[in-house]
């Protein structure tokens, strides 16, 4: 049995009631109901407030650059396939700096989880918009109202086909603790994109403002028709459907790779006889 | 220069075949006891333009691409132009037929009447350019049993026909051009490898199984290299999205156990330098192949320079060590990448091959390398308290035990923010200094493994040619050709960090020291002058895109002494 407590209790520099308190708990809470040790797990992140998380956690960890978590993450697995991989990052740092990261990783598909923590803010800066903040919205950076169309990650990854594609709410703990189990469970690349909200610097999208709307997509939703989880996907406004949007049984990154199925590659030692033969090629 | 010694140069557009005509021959060469030195020279372009591979080869041993051409194959007409004003007295051409030679000392090829099919001209070439250096017929027919043999015997056998009235063909023309002297007899058996092959050789015998790059010319063969030799030994391989993502990947596997390694060229480095910075901070070992070719921005995209030595040296904000290596030779380059992943292991920072396009893509004859070299320096799967473990550890060296993740209870925690021994973030003033110091203090280790430069020549010579990297070449056969002044060579392989003690001698007892390098501003001699109080105060610079050659250098030399 592993229990949450093996994945330690720090103090935090997050502020009350910001919604990555409860990410952090349903995380760990996920981890120990899956019987993930804290030695089996790495936890990778970028920078921002919400890639703070694995600094809380008694795990393997890598906490590198902003907007970089991706690339690490999906170095650390190809590396060592028997770890268990999950990107904890916001949404400045997986959907604006680490852009080009996060398309890259919905087409690779590498056997790992990104858990974006989305509070459509900028919160280690203090209040800038992100790319997923509303158009029209204003903050000091944008005293005229953020001037681009949000970002629209779930249907992004949709779109391309992810493996798994997941929305959830930090207000509702048991369904984040589904989700995060479930993505972790995914043999491929899954995101779960998490509602939160910033209590400092986002005064439009609050705790309240997410629980008005949040609503958890009944056993009617088949996450495996593509056309209806684009239609999910797509609505964020007066409703916005919490739960798992689209799956798909694709191959994950890795497969039929001759290099990826001889486990992981600290284990390995140089193979003299063969690098004699390939040396021999040259003559 | 070699009296002895002829240059071949094929020229012809992209897509002509020109590098298969010449590999096939180099290496013809090389079975038949010669030496060979190959400089390729092409545009940014994949169809078109005009490219060229030059051999130069003969009995004894060659040091550098030289500008004299004793037989141009050219494969259209504008080669002729092009290169009119490089023949040799006793030069000759060989050409289609159809082509008007103006003149020229020529073997005029009737290919039409050779050849079955426009698809054998290359061995029409290949058979007329083997009988001109009077190669022996059946070492090129074993060559095209070798290349051709996965295509069927069919395809074989009429290259080899093809191949073999080629030769008949010159045997009945007269034509003025002396053969080489005869090769040595019983030569030893020896490689033909190129710059870029021998790192991903050596990278792969250090045991390097983690490759993540994005394509840039003139490094990318180094990638391929490691792609497809690399597979039989389980080289795991990843063409990233973007050079941030390849070196950040390299980081993340290496922290997970592999042996990692990004191949790149200034314009990709330039975006893989917070990677570099974070590989410092989180001491976590990577190997960067650094291939130059000249810059700013995109430069000139396939030609060569030295310009990115300063980006290599200062690339990462913040203090942490690293080593910068600069073979001179193919065997330098696999010796030296072996070299590069030991120290990356041991001390747990970044390490630089730094190679240019001219060692890349210049294939060379060597002797086999060896293939048992010392097992790269480790880390520890099981640290022996796995509960106590700490991955920033202090110690003495400043080398603390690397744990690898997932394999003990020993919980690794890696962090781009500054850190207290566990890992875990700080923001005091004393935890800072002890950290940032212990970084550092692993320079001192480093400072006591540096590769010495070689001094080639007579000690106290009139004049000295400095040099790094591959300007080793044209600096041997400049020294060879001098005839009034006495003249040494001071080679440096590792040009970062720099041991005074190993060379300052060879310096002091010179007449004129010369730094001779691929760039415009000396950055070597100024790093040397940074770091010694050593002033270097004549320089022969060559920043047009093309590779010094000892011409170059002995025409510098006559203003300087």
């Amino acid at each position: 049995m592993v229990s949450m407590e093996e994945y330690g209790k720090f103090e935090t520099a997050w502020c009350p009631g910001c919604g990555n308190h409860a990410i952090l708990a349903c995380l760990k809470q996920a981890l120990a109901e899956l019987e993930l040790a804290p030695h089996q797990v790495c936890i990778v992140s970028g920078i921002g407030q919400a890639a703070k998380t694995p600094q809380y956690m008694n795990c393997n960890m890598f906490n590198g650059l902003h907007g970089r978590a991706l690339p690490v993450a999906q170095g650390v697995k190809l590396a060592n396939p028997e770890l268990a991989v999950v990107a904890v990052s916001g949404d400045g740092c997986s959907y604006g700096e680490g852009g080009n990261h996060f398309l890259a990783a919905l087409r690779r598909n590498v056997n790992m989880t990104l858990i974006a923590h989305d509070n459509q803010i900028y919160g280690l800066t203090k209040g800038q918009a992100s790319p997923t903040t509303a158009r029209g919205q204003a903050t000091k950076a944008q005293p005229g109202g953020s001037p681009s169309e949000p970002l629209n990650p779930v249907a992004l990854a949709v779109t391309m086909k992810a493996g798994f594609v997941a929305r959830a709410f930090s207000g509702e703990k048991d369904h984040l603790v589904t989700m995060i189990k479930q993505a972790i469970c995914h043999p491929g690349f899954a995101l779960v994109d998490v509602l939160q909200p910033c209590v400092s610097f986002n005064k439009v999208n609050t705790f309240a403002w997410y629980r008005e709307r949040c609503y958890k997509l009944g056993e009617d939703h088949n996450s495996a028709d593509w056309d209806a989880a684009m239609t999910v996907a797509m609505e964020f406004d007066e409703r916005i459907p919490i739960g798992i949007l689209y799956r798909n049984s694709r191959a994950p990154f890795g497969s039929g790779m001759p290099g990826l199925e001889k486990g992981p590659l600290a284990l390995r030692s140089v193979n003299r006889e063969e690098l004699v033969s390939i040396l021999a090629g040259f003559e | 220069m070699t009296e002895t010694s002829i240059n071949i140069l094929i020229g012809g557009e992209a897509g002509q075949g020109l590098v298969t005509i010449g590999q096939l021959m180099a290496k013809a060469l090389i079975r038949a006891g010669y030496n060979i030195l190959v400089h390729q020279d092409y545009m940014s372009r994949i169809r078109g333009g005009h490219n060229t591979f030059a051999i130069r080869t003969g009995p004894d041993p060659i040091y550098a691409a030289v500008e004299d051409v004793d037989i141009l194959v050219a494969l259209n007409a504008e080669t002729l132009e092009l290169h009119r004003e490089e023949l040799t007295d006793r030069a000759i051409v060989v050409v289609d037929e159809a082509i008007d030679c103006q003149g020229m000392n020529a073997l005029r090829v009737p290919f039409k009447e050779l050849a079955p099919k426009p698809l054998f001209h290359n061995t029409v070439a290949l058979g007329v350019l083997g009988a001109s250096v009077c190669n022996d017929v059946s070492i090129l027919e074993g060559l095209l049993h070798e290349t051709f043999h996965k295509k069927g015997d069919e395809i074989v056998q009429a290259n080899v026909e093809v191949l073999r009235k080629a030769y008949d063909w010159v045997r009945e023309q007269e034509f003025d051009f002396t053969c080489m002297p005869p090769p040595p007899e019983n030569p030893e058996p020896a490689m033909m490898i190129n710059g870029n092959e021998a790192i991903a050789m050596g990278a792969l015998a250090a045991g390097c199984n983690f490759l993540s790059f994005y394509p840039m010319t003139p490094s990318t063969s180094v990638a391929l290299t490691l792609i497809s030799k690399g597979a039989a030994l389980g080289m795991v391989a990843e063409q990233a999205e973007d050079e941030i993502a390849a070196i950040n990947m390299a980081l993340g596997a290496s922290y997970a156990g592999a042996r990692s390694v990004v191949t790149t060229s200034g314009g990709g480095f330039a975006l893989m330098v917070e990677g570099i910075s974070l590989a410092g901070i989180t001491e976590t070992p990577v190997v960067v192949v650094l291939v130059q070719r000249p810059g700013p921005a995109t430069g000139l995209p396939t030609r060569t320079e030295q310009g990115d030595l300063n980006l290599a040296l200062y690339a990462g904000h913040g203090e942490f060590p690293r080593a910068i290596f600069a073979p001179g030779t193919p065997e330098e380059c696999f010796y030296l990448t072996y070299r590069a992943f030991d120290l990356a292991e041991k001390y747990q920072t970044p390490c630089f091959v730094l190679s240019d396009q001219y060692l890349a893509d210049s294939y060379r004859n060597v002797p086999r390398f060896d293939p048992d070299l010392p097992e790269v320096a480790s880390s520890v799967l099981e640290p022996e308290n796995p509960a106590e473990y700490k991955r920033y550890a202090m110690t003495d060296d400043g080398i603390s035990p690397r744990a690898i993740p997932g394999f003990s209870e020993a919980l690794v925690k890696a962090d781009s923010d500054e850190h207290d021994e566990a890992g875990h973030i700080i923001e005091d003033g004393p935890t800072r200094i002890g950290m940032n110091s212990k970084r550092i203090v692993k320079a001192c280790g480093m400072w006591h493994e540096v590769v010495p430069p070689e001094y080639y020549g007579e000690e106290g010579a009139d004049v000295v040619l400095l040099c790094w990297g591959s300007t080793l070449g044209p600096c041997l056969e400049a020294m060879e050709s001098m005839k009034d002044h006495t003249c040494g060579v001071l080679h440096f392989k590792q040009v970062y960090p720099l041991n005074e003690d190993q060379f300052m001698d060879f310096l002091e007892g010179a007449g004129h020291v010369v730094a001779v390098e691929g760039n415009a501003t000396a950055q070597f001699a100024r790093l040397l002058g940074q770091e010694t109080g050593f002033r270097v105060s004549s320089f022969i610079l060559r920043f047009d895109g093309r590779p010094l050659t000892s011409w170059y250098i002995l025409k510098g030399l006559e203003s300087i002494i």
